[in-house]
């Protein structure tokens, strides 16, 4: 069975401690999410999951087939224009430059980007377009486990909506296993089976909230009342410091 | 490839784009009419008789072999510089403490005047062949070597992690990731390299040689052959126009379109 296991898991950036003792394991078909503060030490964390830093305390084990980063910040290479920044995975997979032209034309223009901008270099591109892009070469060859590091925030909430229906359907399927940090509570909730709550200084787990209802059931109604309710919970309240009025 | 067809492809507009550029050079001469009729044909023979010179001259055999000499020497100065500067400077873009021992290296180099190399060559090659393509690569040498060392010194580890989380084969990371972003650096700096090499050539002739475009020149003085020297000049400059604006910018254009 493919998983992913964090146990007892420690770092720090220098003398300063960015993470203590972190536990979760995520199982095939499951989609976590990762919220808290900024500078609470999500992408650290992430990063040390999908291998990107070494662990220096503590065990990272995953067993999953394979694995892609959708980056915050995109990382887009600026010499290479839409598609062949979305068929780099595909490319490195060995697939053959038609059939990976192809396959990335497709998912772009299901991420909402248009023809004319297929040529287009990253420096001529909005913020959320690059998102999209980065989201679209993590996603095009297929992972069965994706890292997303606030994949959405540069959206509008129609494309947002889109992006995650499309997820959705994927996760229905259990075609995919996704682990997610995002700032958008609601997002959390109709995405996540389960979300970890991430306090700063140093970053530690404080909180795991639950969701069983399938992804596809969750209506709008389900995902206010559930974020109504996560919002009085007083862990959330003491760590995104929110005044109750 | 395709990339090659591009550059031909959007050639014909650039070269429309460069109606500014003959004007000015129209301008130029122009005044440079207006101060032959006010000093005299001794100090600055008119354009019309400078063409004409340069016409006769590049009609005779002797001439043609002068400027293949410089040709030669030029392009083997510039063409070790280029080999050497730009491996040497990849190498030490990689490593930290090279980068570091190699500043004031390449601050010598730099700051050390041409004209001092020149003396210093002909005293360890004589005169000849050897002193001017020595003085040519110590003079252009710097200039790649340090354009490749910002190369690699400059790139962006965000983008080395995002190819290892992708496992980019090496392949893929060399011309996907790492090439295009030492090329940006590279290619501008081969292209002062030349521009360089070019000045230091006739330079080095004019002072440590008895052939080649710079010894003409000298002889010219000589003689106070005032329009061979102006026609020689021109050959000079025009030869590197040439090179500058018909070959090298199209080429960085295409190449740095990505940029912003
Ligand atoms: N490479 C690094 N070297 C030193 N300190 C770092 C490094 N990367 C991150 N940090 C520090 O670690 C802390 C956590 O950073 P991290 O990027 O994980 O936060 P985050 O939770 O993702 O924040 P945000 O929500 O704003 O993206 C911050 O204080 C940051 O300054
Ligand atoms: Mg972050």
């Amino acid at each position: 069975m493919e998983k992913l296991e964090v146990k007892g898991l420690n770092h720090h950036f220098g003398f300063t401690e960015i993470l203590r003792d972190i536990n979760f394991t995520l199982e095939k078909g499951e989609v976590l999410s990762i919220v808290g503060p900024s500078g609470g030490g999500k992408t650290t964390l992430l990063h040390l999951c999908a291998d990107l830093l070494d662990v220096e305390e503590g065990s990272v084990k995953n067993s999953f087939a394979s694995h892609t980063f959708a980056f915050q910040e995109g990382r887009l290479l600026p010499w290479k224009n839409v598609i062949d920044n979305i068929a780099l995975g595909l490319l490195a997979n060995g697939e053959k430059k038609a059939a990976a032209i192809q396959k990335s034309q497709e998912i772009a223009l299901q991420f909402g980007l248009e023809e004319e901008d297929f040529e287009k270099f990253p420096k001529d591109l909005s913020g959320g377009m690059k998102q999209r892009v980065s989201f679209a070469r993590a996603l095009v060859v297929k992972p069965s486990l994706l890292f997303i590091d606030e994949p959405f925030s540069a959206l509008d909430i129609g494309l947002k909506k889109e992006l995650q229906a499309i997820l959705i359907e994927m996760i229905s399927k259990k075609e995919i296993s996704i682990l997610f940090i995002t700032h958008d509570l609601m997002e959390a909730i109709r995405l996540s089976d389960e979300i970890l709550l991430l306090k700063a200084d140093p970053g530690h787990i404080v909180k795991k909230f639950q969701y069983d209802l399938p992804q596809n059931e969750r209506d709008d109604k389900y995902v206010y009342s559930e974020s109504a309710k996560i919002l009085q919970d007083v862990e959330i309240i003491d760590t995104f410091e929110l005044e109750l009025k | 490839m395709k990339f090659a067809l591009k550059i031909l492809k959007d050639f014909p507009a650039y070269l429309w784009s460069g109606w500014g550029a003959v004007a000015s050079i129209l301008l130029f001469i122009a005044f440079w009419d207006m101060g032959n009729q006010i000093y005299g044909d001794l100090v600055l023979p008119a354009p019309l008789e400078t063409f004409k010179t340069l016409f006769v001259m590049i009609q005779d055999a002797s001439v043609i072999e002068e400027i293949k000499t410089t040709l030669y020497r030029a392009s083997m100065g510039f063409g070790i510089s280029l080999l050497l500067g730009s491996a040497l400077g990849l190498i030490a873009g990689f490593f930290a403490t090279a980068s570091m021992m190699s500043r004031p290296i390449v601050t010598i180099l730099v700051g050390m005047p041409p004209i001092a190399w020149i003396v210093l060559a002909m005293i360890w090659f004589g005169m000849g062949d050897e002193t001017v393509i020595f003085t040519v690569i110590v003079a252009s040498f710097p200039i790649i070597f340090v354009g490749a060392l910002q190369g690699t010194r400059t790139l962006d580890g965000d983008l080395k992690e995002m190819a290892d989380s992708f496992n980019l084969p090496w392949h893929m990371k060399f011309f996907d990731v790492y090439f295009p972003h030492i090329f940006s650096y590279v290619f501008p700096a081969w292209v002062s390299g030349l521009g360089m090499a070019w000045k230091i050539v006739i330079m080095a002739e004019l002072l440590a040689t008895s052939d080649g475009m710079g010894a003409s020149l000298a002889i010219a003085r000589s003689q106070l052959d005032t329009p061979t020297a102006l026609a020689l000049v021109v050959i000079m400059i025009g030869s590197l126009m040439v090179i500058e604006y018909i070959i090298l910018e199209p080429i960085k254009r295409e190449v740095e379109l990505w940029r912003s």
